[in-house]
């Protein structure tokens, strides 16, 4: 409504610096789009190599299409080629996977939850010290943690067990867990947990009828960020377990690297998708709330 | 008694959480930590030997190739990442068509183990079927990319698998930094005819410094215990040009049965990192309480 007390060559200007942002419009659409390439392209690169042959592969390029949807590699990657010693395939290690996710996500979200509700609504002198003490088992390097975590789960007889694992991956799971639920009880008033408290409800009566119901989003950003880490792990898995109790990465990581015959890309390709593809579905379908266990759990607060 | 419980039912509950990481964090640590001044071999021995191992790791040629390609891999890390990490939220910041489709893509490698991509990449990256053929079927007949082979450049095919699995994660970050900062600001410097470059470089990155420095711990921190990534591209290869501490400590202590010189290693990675995040959980604190 301004553009009719406006001088012409005002206009022309305005003409003018139009066609440049047209210009940056299409140069910032060709540059997302080449970063956006370089990003599918190890995944596009996945799925034709596992669809096609052998054969194919040498005669064609990586980014060519293949002659059908041909899924023997898939088969082969999944439930082996069936003739008994040698043949590795990734099915009972995917289950291994999933007896190991279960149990370890179900244990650290209740843990952290219940210490996250202590944390922010039942304070006691010095809860600041615990929660940094908590905290700072998110940032520890591993390999420190490695050679006496070998040796306990020795002692306890649960060394290449999937239950070694669990043990494994409650534990270290906790600090984030307890993070998670305590920045975002923070910003629940306490005026309602101390209305309740005046009417008498006590301490889980308090959690499971106040608390919990409104916990929702945050124990689906818990249970996804604790199931991508525990599925994508490979340091624990490959150091306190080998052979029948191992996790599907290592089993992934032992198949590529076996070198026996001719190396079948297809086939690796197949189980590397195999063994990413549930941590993939999960992040396409609540990628909302995979976001948010990322920046939480890196930014604190 | 009754009584009792029920007062202190919330440090009870707590106790679980407190007790597991004492012992099996803070606990542990200081195992590692009297270890690396033993020398025990295969199995633990609990005589004092002194500074003995820490001797021991930093004459070994294998540890300080180690420690070089850690500089090398987290300086490039850190600066492809944050790097492509700003071009792409800022770029997605300008109201553009589809950005949920993009974000994705862009970050969906966050989502899958360096186990899986490693393994994708060391097959884009292998010479013989790779990218190389793919130039040379394409008529570029002398087109070398054998890198992944290469002694002097293996470590930087982990830096191109390291940036393309974690940069989308920095642009996650800056694009929640960018998305609080109140729309007023940048109409405000509009009004004093700011275009849109010096409104970025002038008043919006410069606001984003709490971002860059999360990004920059959390990215140093990933790149000091990067351990998959490299046992699934190179396992440390050719030869031993592309060992990483993380791989050093894991081998020593697991194939070599040097418990104590890795005891040794894991503490260096330790107070490495510690160096790191100390600070960071200091001043994060000190946000919290001046808030």
């Amino acid at each position: 409504m301004q553009d009719s007390l406006k001088p012409s060559s005002y206009q022309q200007l305005e003409q003018k610096s139009k066609y440049t942002n047209i210009f940056l419009r299409w140069f910032l659409y060709f540059i997302l789009i080449i970063f956006a390439s370089y990003f599918i392209f190890p995944l596009y690169v996945m799925v034709v190599t596992s669809l096609k042959t052998m054969e194919e592969i040498r005669q064609g390029t990586l980014l060519s299409w293949p002659s059908g949807l041909n899924l023997d590699s898939w088969a082969v990657a999944w439930g082996g080629r069936g003739y008994g010693a040698g043949d590795t395939f990734l099915r009972p290690y995917f289950w291994n996977s999933i007896k190991m996710v279960v149990p370890a996500v179900f244990f650290s979200t209740f843990i952290g939850a219940m210490a996250g509700y202590v944390l922010t609504k039942w304070r006691f002198k010095g809860d600041k010290w615990v929660f940094l003490f908590l905290l700072f088992g998110c940032f520890i390097p591993y390999q420190a943690i490695l050679l006496p975590m070998a040796r306990t789960l020795g002692v306890l007889g649960i060394s290449n067990s999937v239950i070694g694992l669990v043990l494994v991956h409650t534990v270290y799971g906790i600090p984030f867990t307890t993070l998670f639920f305590r920045n975002f009880y923070v910003s629940i008033p306490t005026e309602l947990v101390k209305a309740a408290r005046i009417d008498g409800a006590g301490f889980f009566k308090i959690f499971f009828r106040i608390l919990l119901p409104i916990s929702a989003p945050i124990i689906v950003v818990t249970i996804i960020w604790q199931f991508t880490q525990i599925w994508n792990d490979f340091l624990f898995g490959s150091t306190f377990s080998f052979g029948e109790a191992a996790p599907i990465q290592v089993a992934l990581n032992n198949m590529v690297l076996s070198s026996t015959s001719v190396k079948e890309y297809n086939v690796d390709m197949a189980s590397a998708i195999i063994a990413g593809i549930p941590t993939l579905i999960v992040y396409v379908l609540a990628g909302k709330y995979f976001i948010r266990g990322l920046t939480s759990g890196a930014v604190k607060g | 008694m009754f009584k009792w419980l029920e007062k202190n039912l919330p440090k009870i509950v707590m106790a679980p959480a407190v007790g597991l990481i004492g012992w099996f964090v803070y606990g542990f640590v200081l195992w590692t930590l009297y270890i690396s001044f033993t020398n025990s071999k295969i199995l633990p021995k609990y005589e004092l030997w002194g500074f003995g191992q820490y001797e021991k790791l930093w004459a070994s040629r294998k540890w300080l190739i180690s420690v070089d390609n850690l500089l090398v891999f987290t300086v490039l890390f850190l600066i492809f990442c944050i790097v492509i990490g700003i071009i792409l939220a800022i770029f997605l910041d300008q109201k553009i068509r589809a950005e949920g489709v993009l974000r994705t893509i862009y970050l969906y490698p966050m989502a899958l183990s360096f186990i899986v991509t490693g393994t994708a990449w060391k097959w884009i990256l292998n010479p013989t079927l790779g990218i190389q053929k793919m130039f040379i079927d394409w008529g570029f007949e002398n087109f070398t990319f054998d890198w992944l082979v290469n002694r002097e450049m293996a470590i930087y095919t982990i830096v191109i698998a390291g940036v393309w699995q974690s940069a989308g994660f920095v642009m996650a970050l800056f694009l929640a930094g960018l998305r609080s900062v109140e729309d007023e600001i940048v109409k405000a410097a509009k009004i004093d005819g700011a275009g849109l470059f010096t409104v970025y470089w002038r008043i919006l990155l410069p606001m984003m410094r709490p971002v860059f420095f999360t990004s920059f711990v959390i990215l140093v921190h990933i790149s000091i215990k990067s351990y998959d990534l490299i046992v699934a591209l190179t396992q440390g290869g050719p030869g031993i040009s592309t060992t990483m501490p993380a791989l050093y400590m894991t081998q020593t202590a697991f194939h070599k049965s040097q418990v104590g010189l890795s005891a040794a290693s894991a503490m260096m990675m330790f107070m490495a990192v510690a160096a790191v995040i100390i600070p960071y959980l200091y001043s994060e604190l000190r946000r919290e309480n001046a808030r």
